[in-house]
């Protein structure tokens, strides 16, 4: 790690100033991607900011129903608090699906949603990666990039979002709540992330002087129907290749409403709302399913080791919709596919 | 003695490191203090600065779980966390788990198992099983897998452990239904 100052917040306010004051200087909560980074030389803050002492742990009801989860709350918090249990299992399931029991213990809501990427080219100083290093190319695209993105891509950069919450915050249609010098504003999750384009290297919409202090929950859970559906490599503690989460209402066999996420396929989560809006009004059948998996992946593209990716997320989006529509949610202990 | 000129003052600043601090440690009961630079991880304070070296750095990057310890009663990758930032914290590592002579019954559990061979991962593996314990999340085989799968095993002893824990598990449970008939 390079040499870096230490500092702690005393309240929101002082975190603002110090992080504007210090455009170098980097917030630090769990710390479980950041100390990583700055251990591979990735990152090289001149300052952290330590703001883990901040009174945003709670998570409490908001009065249209909804609920609002602080920004510290660790990830294992807030996957068996039993609200998120009761009204909002997706959000859960998808948490559980992510990182160790450890790794869970430690990160924060807010720093879950500005991981970076876990691209090896973006980690491996001595290659050129956009991200990184703008401007100096992406070693992904003709590299070895079976784990890189088939949505939403760039000629600058494949990197994908390695989150499996911020996919199921991503359905949910969760709002991000940030404060900066400017005051306090309120992000929807579809704005909060980017796609590459020709700057890779900002993976959020967060400006430089923002705090992230709280996610909000709008009242809809989706707790009937839903599944939070992860495919990977070993059958725990690994990044996905597709993830696909799924939110139905449904009455007497027919879809109301929709909504469909997919992790592991683009630089951030991805969302379709084109075939939100097919699946709404139609028959929970193989055959409806079949139409969204296509209209989702209508632009998809590979890049020679990922190719794999366009067929397993087709699979994935069908499956998952099937799970969600009988109410048989994937198991995150027991590994059977449902 | 002459006081430095203007232009090594100035060489100084700018090469200065940030101060270290002081911070305590409340390690397996005991306050410890601990003179640290910021970027001292958790898991190098135990093992460089208070010589305990039971908790291992096997990765070093939170992949492996060989340096899991106990903060505040969760169980963490101690090679992710920063010292400084832990200024008052109680932790647990595997050398405050027996009491005297008596092994913690998941230490005993892991020999009558055979839940090792080389036994690298072990302190972290049975600090992680004590966190697993502690939340009660576990009920079944697979659940005790998937809430294990942070703790890398290379040589392999993954059935024994699985079973070691399910034992000290019930045991555990035994002890608490015997403290309820009471």
């Amino acid at each position: 790690m390079n040499n870096f100052a230490y500092a702690r917040a005393s309240d929101v306010a002082d975190a603002v100033r110090r992080i504007a004051a210090d455009p170098s200087a980097k917030f630090i909560a769990g710390g479980t991607n950041l100390i990583d980074l700055m251990k591979e030389n990735v990152a090289r803050p001149s300052r952290l900011i330590d703001i883990t002492h901040l009174p945003l742990d709670k998570v409490e009801e908001t009065p249209d129903g909804g609920l609002r989860i602080g920004a510290l709350v660790p990830n294992s918090d807030l996957a068996y608090h039993p609200r998120i249990e009761a009204r909002y299992p997706l959000l859960g399931s998808a948490i559980l699906a992510g990182a160790s029991p450890q790794l869970r213990n430690m990160a924060s809501t807010g720093g879950n949603l500005l991981q970076r990427t876990r691209c090896v080219y973006f980690y491996d100083t001595i290659t050129p990666c956009n991200k990184r290093e703008p401007g100096s190319g992406c070693s992904a695209i003709d590299g070895i990039n079976r784990m890189h993105a088939i949505l939403g891509t760039s000629d600058h950069c494949i990197a994908t979002h390695p989150s499996d919450m911020c996919v199921a915050l991503a359905a949910l249609e969760a709002r991000v709540l940030a404060t900066g010098t400017g005051g306090e504003r309120s992000i929807a999750f579809a704005d909060f992330h980017r796609l590459p384009g020709d700057t890779p290297d900002i993976d959020s919409n967060l400006r430089a002087d923002e705090i992230v202090t709280a996610i909000e929950l709008p009242p809809k859970g989706f707790a009937a129907n839903h599944t939070y559906l992860k495919i990977r490599d070993r059958l725990s503690y690994a990044f996905a290749l597709v993830s696909i989460a799924v939110g139905l209402d449904i009455a007497g066999g027919t879809i109301r409403e929709a909504r469909l996420a997919l992790g592991g396929v683009a630089h951030k989560p991805w969302r379709d709302r084109e075939a939100e809006a097919q699946l709404a009004g139609a028959p929970a059948t193989e055959e409806s399913f079949r139409r969204a998996a296509e209209t989702v992946l209508r632009d998809a593209r590979g890049f020679g080791h990922n190719d794999f990716k366009i067929a397993l997320a087709r699979r994935g989006i069908l499956r998952a919709l099937a799970q969600a529509s009988r109410g048989t949610p994937q198991s995150q202990a027991d590994k059977r596919i449902a | 003695m002459a006081r430095p000129s203007s232009a090594a003052r100035k060489r100084q600043e700018k090469f200065s490191l940030p101060a270290k601090r002081t911070v305590t440690l409340h390690v397996n009961g005991v306050a410890r203090e601990v003179t640290i630079a910021p970027w001292t991880t958790l898991l190098d304070a135990l093992r460089l600065h208070l010589d305990l070296t039971g908790t291992k750095k096997g990765c070093d990057h939170g992949q492996c779980g060989a340096c899991t310890v106990l903060v505040d009663g969760r169980r963490i990758n101690s090679c992710l966390a920063l010292a400084i930032m832990k200024d008052g914290a109680q932790v647990t590592t595997i050398e405050g788990l027996a009491r005297g002579s008596t092994l913690h019954p998941l230490q005993q559990a892991f020999i009558e198992h055979d839940a090792f061979q080389c036994g690298y991962c072990t302190p972290g593996q049975i600090c992680s099983a004590a966190g697993l314990i502690a939340e009660g999340r576990a009920r079944t085989a697979d659940e005790i897998r998937e809430l294990m799968s942070g703790n890398i095993c290379r040589c392999g002893a993954y059935p024994n452990i699985v079973a070691a824990i399910e034992e000290a598990m019930e045991g555990k449970a035994a002890a608490k239904s015997g403290e309820a008939a009471r």
